[in-house]
């Protein structure tokens, strides 16, 4: 098999064809009377990758679930502001095609208890892509791009949940990169694993970079360092979270603006 | 041992103690001798009220079989009963009841788990409307059996002028059944971890995928705890069933007709014609014969629909 392995993305790259980038504006989230965090405005750039950062609690993870409407699960949840795909609002796109566009990964893996095959195959036939060459090719592709394939191509139709804990994070990031993406958001997506699949998966992330624009919440500062070119402190303040700092990784690391980041930087806070 | 040496006749007491102890040890069975002494009571309380509902259930089992199995034969399966039910067979009663079941089932299971789906995934905790359903089928499922019989006589025998039917007794049997088969399908998907809901519509899934392909064979086993208990309750019915589908014991034509079912066969040869014991009997053997294959039958199909689908959860 020495067919190259991903023919679309390095001609996506070769013809400069760049992931769509998103913006929130002025964004707020309510669950019921609780505001989670209030008047967010980011922008994450397209092909780069943004890690937010910030204590327990800040809204991270419901800043995450407003970017692909994920929030509009729960029923408590009120969302105001603005978030924009491209340059098009988010509440305009169809949901379903959305989703296809910003794909998500959880912090605990959660393959569907189905094979490994089938966790790749049914979003893809449930967004349209029935041939069953097509399916094939583009399941070996994604397990070829999370490193997964030669571990688990003799055994695809084995259940999903006999994986180990990294190797499943990494099939559902190849369940997200089956559906080409524009966006991916990742929510504490080493936190549950081992130092080791913790580092596999880092590096997956860093490989991402330019053909998805990627957002990444982390605790972990020196892997926020090691992966992003863009950081974004949330911080909790008057009971509510606030975006306090966000730019290029080296000016809020080595020259941060503001005195709550520098000390949460160092370890001092949070 | 202690730290000062034991004088001779303390001597004696331990070996003593230490033979006895062994002897014990050795005739109990391995698990039980090396559990705990604070284990031992509660486990031997435990496995004595095991022994004792078993017990009774396989005494009960068991005088059905004694009595009945002599009584079954080729020929009792496929005569009528002639005599009052003294003599001949059963044929007719073992199809009406099939019918009956049959009814029943065809109308009860996509109403029950449409029902549940609908009060699971589309209306929310909170709301009016899902709370007073919850409600409502909480009370129904502890309505007595012949305060449906009731019903079923009034509603679908005399207003939809069914008259005394299989098909008025099927649907009398599918009021009583839902309720259950509604609330255990309900909890089934309520044990559906809440993940792949979130995981599933990230991906861009929809919810009728989601609810086809995931929560539906994931809810599996408590649709099926629902169906049997349903059954159960469906084919042991007699109350119910007296005043919708009747008495009758001849060969039903169609839904139409009236049909006895099994236990009504029972209950009236044990409490109506004397000497009609032995076919009682009889007749018990065959409706229990009858459950068992029913339960086998629908936790198979259950499972082969779970597993077409997903693996274990
Ligand atoms: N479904 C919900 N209903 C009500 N309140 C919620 C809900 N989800 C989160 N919250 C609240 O919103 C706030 C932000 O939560 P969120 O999960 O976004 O924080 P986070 O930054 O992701 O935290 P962590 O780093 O621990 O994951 C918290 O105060 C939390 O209690
Ligand atoms: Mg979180």
């Amino acid at each position: 098999m020495t067919k190259p392995i991903t023919r679309e993305q390095d001609l996506a790259s070769l013809t400069g064809n760049n992931p769509l980038s998103m913006k929130a504006e002025r964004l707020s989230l309510f669950y019921g009377n609780k505001s989670a965090f209030k008047d967010v405005s980011l922008e994450i750039k397209s092909g780069g990758i943004t890690a937010l950062i910030g204590p327990s609690g800040c809204g991270k993870t419901s800043f995450l679930t407003c970017l692909n409407r994920l929030a509009e699960l729960t029923p408590s949840c009120k969302v105001s502001g603005r978030i924009l795909l491209g340059n098009r609002d988010v509440q305009a796109l169809n949901v379903i095609s959305l989703r296809r566009q910003v794909g998500m990964l959880f912090q605990k893996p959660n393959p569907f208890p189905l094979s490994i095959f089938r966790n790749i195959e049914f979003p893809l036939r449930e967004h349209g892509v029935r041939s069953r060459e097509e399916i094939d090719r583009i399941v070996e592709d994604v397990l070829r791009n999370v490193g997964l394939w030669d571990e688990v191509k003799n055994r695809l139709k084995a259940p999903a949940l006999s994986l180990s804990g990294g190797q499943q994070q990494r099939l559902c990031l190849a369940r997200a990169l089956a559906l080409k993406p524009e966006v991916l958001l990742m929510d504490e997506p080493c936190s549950a694993l081992d130092p080791i699949s913790s580092a596999v998966v880092e590096d997956l992330i860093t490989s991402l970079h330019g053909k998805y624009t990627v957002l990444v919440v982390t605790h972990n500062l020196a892997q926020a360092r090691r992966i992003a070119d863009e950081v974004a402190l949330f911080w909790v303040a008057d009971e509510t979270g606030q975006l306090i700092e966000s730019g290029p990784v080296a000016q809020v690391f080595e020259s941060p603006q503001h005195a709550v980041t520098a000390a949460y930087i160092n370890g001092r806070r949070g | 041992m202690s730290k000062n040496s034991p004088t001779p006749g303390q001597e004696d007491e331990l070996q003593l103690t230490s033979t006895l102890k062994r002897a014990v040890t050795r005739s109990l069975p391995l698990w039980i001798s090396s559990l705990q002494p604070a284990e031992l009571l509660p486990t031997v309380i435990l496995w004595a009220v095991a022994t004792v509902v078993t017990g009774a259930l396989l005494w009960l089992l068991s005088d059905v079989f004694w009595h009945g199995t002599g009584q079954i034969s080729w020929e009792f399966l496929t005569t009528s009963p002639s005599n009052a039910g003294r003599d001949g067979g059963i044929a007719p009663i073992v199809v009406s009841t099939s019918l009956i079941v049959g009814v029943c089932m065809a109308v009860s299971v996509p109403l029950g788990l449409g029902t549940a789906v609908l009060l699971a995934e589309f209306a929310s905790n909170s709301s009016g409307l899902g709370q007073l359903v919850r409600l409502s089928l909480d009370v129904l499922a502890g309505v007595p059996s012949i305060v449906f019989g009731l019903f079923g006589n009034a509603f679908f025998c005399k207003t939809l002028g069914l008259g005394f039917s299989i098909l008025s007794g099927g649907l009398t049997l599918a009021c009583m059944v839902l309720p259950i088969l509604i609330r255990s399908t309900q909890e089934g998907f309520r044990a559906v971890p809440e993940d792949y809901r979130r995981c599933a519509a990230a991906l861009g899934i929809s919810r009728t995928a989601i609810l086809w392909e995931l929560l539906l064979p994931a809810a599996m086993p408590g649709v099926t705890v629902g169906l049997l208990l349903g059954l159960g309750r469906a084919l042991s019915e007699t109350a119910a069933l007296i005043f919708t589908s009747g008495y009758v014991d001849r060969m039903p034509e169609s839904l139409f007709d009236s049909g006895r079912a099994l236990s009504i066969h029972i209950y009236d040869l044990a409490m109506n014609v004397s000497g009609g014991e032995p076919h009682a009997y009889a007749t018990a053997l065959v409706l229990v014969g009858f459950l068992v294959l029913i339960n086998g039958t629908t936790s198979w199909l259950a499972e082969r629909f779970r597993q077409s689908k997903i693996f274990v959860l």
